[in-house]
């Protein structure tokens, strides 16, 4: 292997060095100014990912990018730029949803912030990720800090339980995980993505290859909650602050996405006919099993988590249709739009929630119509996005997902992923009666400047998306992977 | 064995032993009763990997693992043991109600990966030590080859591995912390 460093590698890594740095400052802000200047901390740690945006952008157009850097360890092509753009807004909306809930509860916020920057820079470096050393590590830093995160709450029995859950099985996923990389790296010899697809090109299918991918592909699945290694969802979703599972049903699980399509596309393409079958039945079950059980929940928080769970099954689609571009085309407008509409969701619930875990049952929603109309308004949209309803981003992300389903030759399970967004359409719309059709407590509905922000940002982009799509395709295609 | 594998005659027996008396171990320290037993087994385990480690000609590595696991984690393992009073854990059942449950999912998915563990033709392995040892067309010493792994190869997802080690602290100083008030 040739290695050379060069200096404007360094200048590439301009977005994850700087967020770093910036944790560690907020690190060690908050030790100066304590728990009363905590909305000055929330305010830097909004600019910071912002200027991290700034510097993405910058990245974006500097000309060295073209090859990887860091001795193949990183790469920043267009498709990482994406999900670091898509991993900075889930980040940024999750700072400003965050400010006046975690302000209003005893606990530092100063570590908060700079655990989710921290997890940031976990995920920036996934995005990048070009060999399984650089790609395990990343993901480390971002499961850790989710971990400490779920169970900021510490006092409350709910979030304690949740981070302990979520820290067991994360480890013991982790663990198969790195079991699948360590067996993939024994049949080749390689830690580059790249350097494994030339080598896999060549090589004949053998069974500890196939072992390996099939611990990757477990361990992976575990991190996007499908189905069978979903059961740690709705306890983590529930159990941990609001704007963390905000967060985590979107950052850490796009940049997961990220590394899945990465090391499938790139590396495993060959052997789809191995792993598109245990893929296929995977999303059939976590489409179906995720849409009964949302069924049956009371709790919103859980009936979003097991739709987030239905959500990973659709978006699996997408890695089924591999063989051609439009399954990571698919992918990447369906998480974009993901984004903007689960976030928007678990923000109405924040807006919601007035003490402790109050707010989170669908009853809570009872009358929001009369109680504040635009926020039952925004609510509905976000609600027939999730379902796939047009004009919604939801549904170009569906049509995108079901036709790269058809076209890789999976059309039973296109025909199963509608049926089940039909099935989902009933409990969406119990929360839909509910805000309109249900008389609730008549007390007014305070929201702050940062919580109007979020929602009008999330509202705005599942709108805009689904009135307008073309601009938003036609900068995805440009930021699908070449193989 | 194949051919081609690293350790042959004299030494492939004394990796054999030191890998059966090494796993032994590590599962006597899940079996013990005590956590003083289950502590020393895990010590014994640890300097056995390290024997290991020294027959692969991987001194540093050998030497790192003595130091770091069966010196400063161990003390720590023992600092809990001290602290938490055997006596108490010594009876305690709460994590063996599950046998039945495992005695049958251990097989299922234990045998397949025997199979493909044991039928695979694995790559072959260089039989001298020192084609681990090249950097660029020049051999040098174990602990010189690890550090050009570590700080050229892998420079930035070691530093990634730093800032994990701080949000590890960070995270065990926010959880275990009392809250500010019962501090008062």
């Amino acid at each position: 292997m040739t290695f050379a460093f060069h200096a404007s590698d360094w200048l590439l890594l301009a977005p994850e060095l700087f967020l770093t740095a910036m944790g560690l400052l907020l690190l060690g802000l908050s030790v100066a100014l304590g728990k009363t200047k905590e909305d000055f901390l929330a305010f830097l740690a909004t600019v910071s990912v912002g200027i991290t945006g700034a510097l993405v952008a910058f990245v974006a157009t500097r000309p060295e990018r073209a090859t990887p850097i860091l001795g193949g360890a990183f790469v920043v092509d267009n498709f990482a730029l994406f999900f670091k753009a898509l991993v900075l807004l889930s980040l940024a909306l999750t700072v400003l949803a965050s400010a006046r809930y975690v302000g209003a509860a005893p606990y530092p916020g100063g570590e908060y912030y700079a655990l989710l920057l921290f997890s940031g820079v976990g995920m920036l470096f996934m995005a990048s990720g070009n060999n399984l050393i650089s790609i395990y590590v990343a993901l480390e830093l971002m499961a850790l800090s989710s971990y400490v995160l779920a169970g900021y709450f510490k006092a409350e029995p709910k979030s304690t339980e949740a981070a302990l859950k979520y820290f067991i099985l994360g480890a013991f996923s982790s663990g198969v995980l790195l079991y699948g990389l360590s067996l993939v790296y024994g049949a080749g010899g390689v830690m580059g993505l790249p350097e494994l697809a030339k080598l896999l090109a060549s090589a004949s299918r053998s069974n500890l290859l196939m072992l390996g991918i099939l611990l990757i592909l477990a361990g992976l699945l575990f991190k996007i909650a499908a189905v069978p290694f979903h059961v740690w969802t709705p306890d983590v979703y529930e159990g941990s602050p609001t704007p963390v599972t905000a967060f985590f049903s979107v950052g850490p699980k796009v940049a997961a996405y990220a590394i899945l399509a990465r090391i499938f596309y790139v590396a495993f393409a060959k052997f789809h006919a191995d792993w598109g079958f245990v893929v296929a039945l995977v999303s059939a079950a976590t489409m179906v099993l995720g849409n009964v059980a949302a069924l049956l929940q009371s709790n919103v928080k859980r009936m979003l988590a097991y739709s987030s769970i239905a959500n990973a099954g659709y978006a699996l689609l997408g890695v089924l249709g591999f063989r051609t571009e439009w399954g990571l085309w698919g992918i990447l407008i369906y998480l974009l739009a993901y984004t903007f509409m689960n976030f928007g969701a678990f923000t109405l619930i924040i807006l919601l929630e007035s003490k402790g875990y109050a707010g989170e049952s669908v009853s809570d929603f009872n009358g929001l119509a009369k109680r504040s109309m635009p926020a039952a308004v925004v609510m509905l949209l976000f609600l027939l996005s999730l379902a796939g309803i047009p004009p919604t981003a939801g549904f170009i992300g569906k049509y995108y997902l079901f036709t790269a389903a058809m076209k890789a030759g999976y059309a039973w399970l296109a025909i199963l992923a509608v049926v089940m967004s039909a099935v989902s359409l009933f409990y969406y719309f119990r929360i839909a009666a509910a805000m309109f059709f249900t008389e609730g407590s008549p007390a007014k509905l305070k929201s702050s400047y940062a919580l109007s922000a979020v929602i009008a940002v999330c509202a705005v982009g599942t709108l805009v998306i689904g009135v307008v799509p073309q601009p938003f395709l036609e900068v995805l295609k440009s930021c699908v992977l070449g193989r | 064995m194949s051919d081609g594998v690293l350790l042959t005659g004299g030494a492939g027996v004394l990796f054999a032993v030191l890998a059966a008396v090494a796993l032994a171990s590590a599962i006597a320290v899940v079996v013990a009763r005590s956590p003083v037993h289950s502590a020393l087994f895990l010590l014994l385990s640890f300097v056995l990997v390290a024997a290991i480690f020294i027959l692969q000609q991987a001194e540093f590595v050998g030497a790192v693992q003595m130091l770091v696991y069966a010196g400063g984690i161990m003390v720590l393992f023992l600092f809990v043991v001290m602290l938490v009073n055997p006596g108490v854990t010594r009876s305690e059942k709460s994590f063996q109600h599950q046998w039945d449950v495992a005695v049958v999912l251990l097989p299922i998915f234990l045998l397949p990966f025997l199979y493909i563990l044991g039928t695979e033709k694995l790559p072959d392995v260089p039989v001298k030590a020192e084609a681990f040892r090249m950097v660029g067309t020049r051999v040098v010493g174990n602990t010189e080859a690890v550090s050009w792994v570590l700080f050229r190869d892998y420079l930035v997802p070691f530093e990634v591995a730093s800032v994990f080690l701080l949000v590890a602290m960070i995270g065990a100083v926010v959880l275990g912390k009392r809250s500010l008030e019962k501090m008062d």
